[in-house]
């Protein structure tokens, strides 16, 4: 077989290109432009002024969060009838249909007739949950659903990536798993 | 003669007072301004109590870092030389600062002190030999470390040294032509007449194209982007691969020690030093006449504020151009050295000696 070549022509640079100084000049112009703009909108930001015109794209992430899409798929929670009750009625659909299988629900007989069976435990283990929604979309009730933004979950230890139906009927306490004791109970079924 | 050296080490203690914090400043403009250029806000975090100072506190918490690391020897290095190198950088880049004047001379009764820790009258010819010699750091660092990466570095910027200073030393000797002295403080002084009366006779109006090539040669010397091939983090990790805790900081600071010495000597030698426009001593002239009268101390003042203003501005430039532009590559490297920067300063200086001829001094 042929040895195959192939011919990398270089490029043709004039003069003005080769001595790199006017290319310098526009980069320098351009960040020397981003510098004296952005410097001037920081003193005026201190001064109350141009607030409407940001300095820098920066978020400071603690303190100031970055707005979310609404739609976006972020910490699972679980919708309250009107009474306060859980609105699952634990008929599984969510449990079947997730590809993780990280939710577990413990089903039990509801008091109201009307109502056929409520969950007795709801979790749902954060360290396997790969937030497809497939959960939210198949639930006939509008029980779960994925719009807490909550997306800073965090743990010291694989139990305390596990949720139980009161963290997830309650999503604004949710500063409080982060520091939750290890030993807890693990999962009921598995 | 007591008072002679009582007064030299008071400015040299000034000298290197200054120049030790603006290097520690640097560290924060260097995380702050290449912030603010690529619309971020930089390193803030750093904090006294409620204070956090835009971040001012960000060098402190670096050199306590620095103390604190554990001080590393390869086991196959050479101890003594892997020591030694850091501190030969160092010492190297601070002695050169002995020769730059921040002031003119400064009357207290019948004593007159010059504002400039040694007065040499081979002060340009010292200060390229100092620089020169801070290479060796580098290179030994390289030998000493035994690492073939950390030695390509010390090739690589023994390679850069010989051939960028061969460009700085014909562009500063335009100016020796020029100014017929090499002694710094005569070559400021000499900047302080004016052009056509009114442009103030500064070395880059008089050596537009010699400024620019010192000032490409000079950043070559200061081994930061664009021209930091001898430490090229992506690509080597340059010649103190093998420092750790203050020794490497010692280099970091090394080169931010080289980035005031530059700006100190394209203030120098390019923009009149201490000069400030149509001022002399006793007060701002305009056409020969004195229009506004001012007390000694207070001319002092304003030129020692006029040094430092320039110094800072430099500073800050050079901060621009290390966050604007990338990396040159080895050959480009020495093709523009060789290829164009020589060439160019050998054109400039022969254009020079032509005009000087011409006009007939």
């Amino acid at each position: 077989m042929p040895v195959t070549t192939k011919v990398v022509k270089q490029p043709n640079m004039s003069f003005m290109v080769r001595i790199y100084f006017p290319a310098i000049f526009q980069g320098l112009a351009l960040t020397g432009w981003h510098f004296f703009r952005n410097l001037t909108l920081h003193i005026l930001h201190k001064f109350d002024l141009f607030k409407d015109v940001p300095a820098a794209v920066t978020y400071q992430y603690p303190e100031e969060k970055r707005p979310l899409a609404p739609r976006l798929r972020s910490r699972h929670r679980l919708t309250k009838r009107s009474n306060g009750s859980p609105r699952c009625v634990a008929c599984m659909m969510c449990e079947t249909v997730c590809p993780a299988h990280c939710i577990y629900i413990v089903a039990d007989e509801h008091p109201d007739p009307n109502i056929e069976k409520r969950p007795k435990r709801f979790d749902i283990d954060l360290g396997i949950c790969v937030y497809c929604g497939f959960c939210v979309e198949a639930c006939p009730e509008d029980a779960i659903r994925m719009d807490t933004q909550i997306l800073d979950i965090a743990a010291y230890s694989r139990e305390g990536m596990y949720l139980t139906m009161d963290d997830l009927l309650n999503p604004e306490n949710h500063g409080a798993i982060v520091l939750r004791d290890p030993k807890r109970p693990q999962p009921a079924s598995q | 003669m007591l008072e002679h050296v009582i007064s030299s080490t008071i400015l040299s203690g000034i000298m290197i007072f200054n120049v030790i914090n603006l290097a520690a400043l640097h560290t924060w403009l260097e995380r702050k301004q290449s912030a603010v250029m690529q619309d971020r806000i930089g390193a803030n975090r750093a904090h006294i109590g409620p204070f956090r100072l835009l971040g001012l506190f960000h060098p402190l918490a670096d050199a306590i870092k620095m103390f604190f690391k554990e001080d590393f020897v390869p086991p196959s290095g050479h101890r003594v030389l892997h020591t030694l190198a850091p501190f030969l950088s160092m010492v190297f880049a601070l002695i050169t600062f002995a020769a730059i004047p921040f002031g003119d001379v400064l009357r207290i009764g019948d004593m007159e002190i010059g504002l400039q820790p040694a007065n040499l009258n081979i002060g340009v010819l010292y200060i390229l030999a100092m620089l020169s010699m801070v290479v060796y750091g580098v290179v030994l660092a390289g030998y000493s470390s035994n690492n073939n990466y950390a030695f390509l570095g010390g090739l690589r910027a023994s390679a850069q040294m010989i051939s960028y200073e061969v460009t700085l030393g014909l562009t500063i000797m335009g100016l020796v032509m020029i100014y017929g002295t090499l002694n710094l403080q005569e070559m400021i002084r000499w900047q302080g007449r004016l052009l056509f009366g009114f442009l103030p006779a500064w070395g880059v109006f008089m050596q537009p194209l010699g400024f620019l090539l010192f000032l490409a040669a000079g950043i070559a010397e200061t081994k930061r982007i664009p021209y930091d091939i001898p430490e090229a983090e992506s690509e080597i990790i340059g010649y103190f691969t093998e420092y750790s805790g203050m020794k490497f900081g010692m280099y970091f600071f090394t080169d931010y020690v080289e980035t005031i010495l530059l700006a100190c000597m394209s203030t120098a030698l390019f923009f009149g030093g201490w000069q400030v426009p149509f001022l002399r001593s006793g007060g701002f002239h305009w056409g020969g006449t004195l229009v506004l009268g001012l007390p000694h101390l207070l001319v002092t003042l304003m030129q020692i504020g006029s040094f430092t203003a320039k110094v800072l501005a430099f500073c800050w430039f050079f901060m621009l151009i290390r966050w604007t532009l990338p990396r040159f590559r080895y050959d480009q490297l020495m093709k523009v050295g060789w290829k164009m920067m020589l060439p160019l300063s050998l054109a400039n200086l022969l254009a020079t000696a032509v005009i000087l001829v011409m006009v007939g001094n």
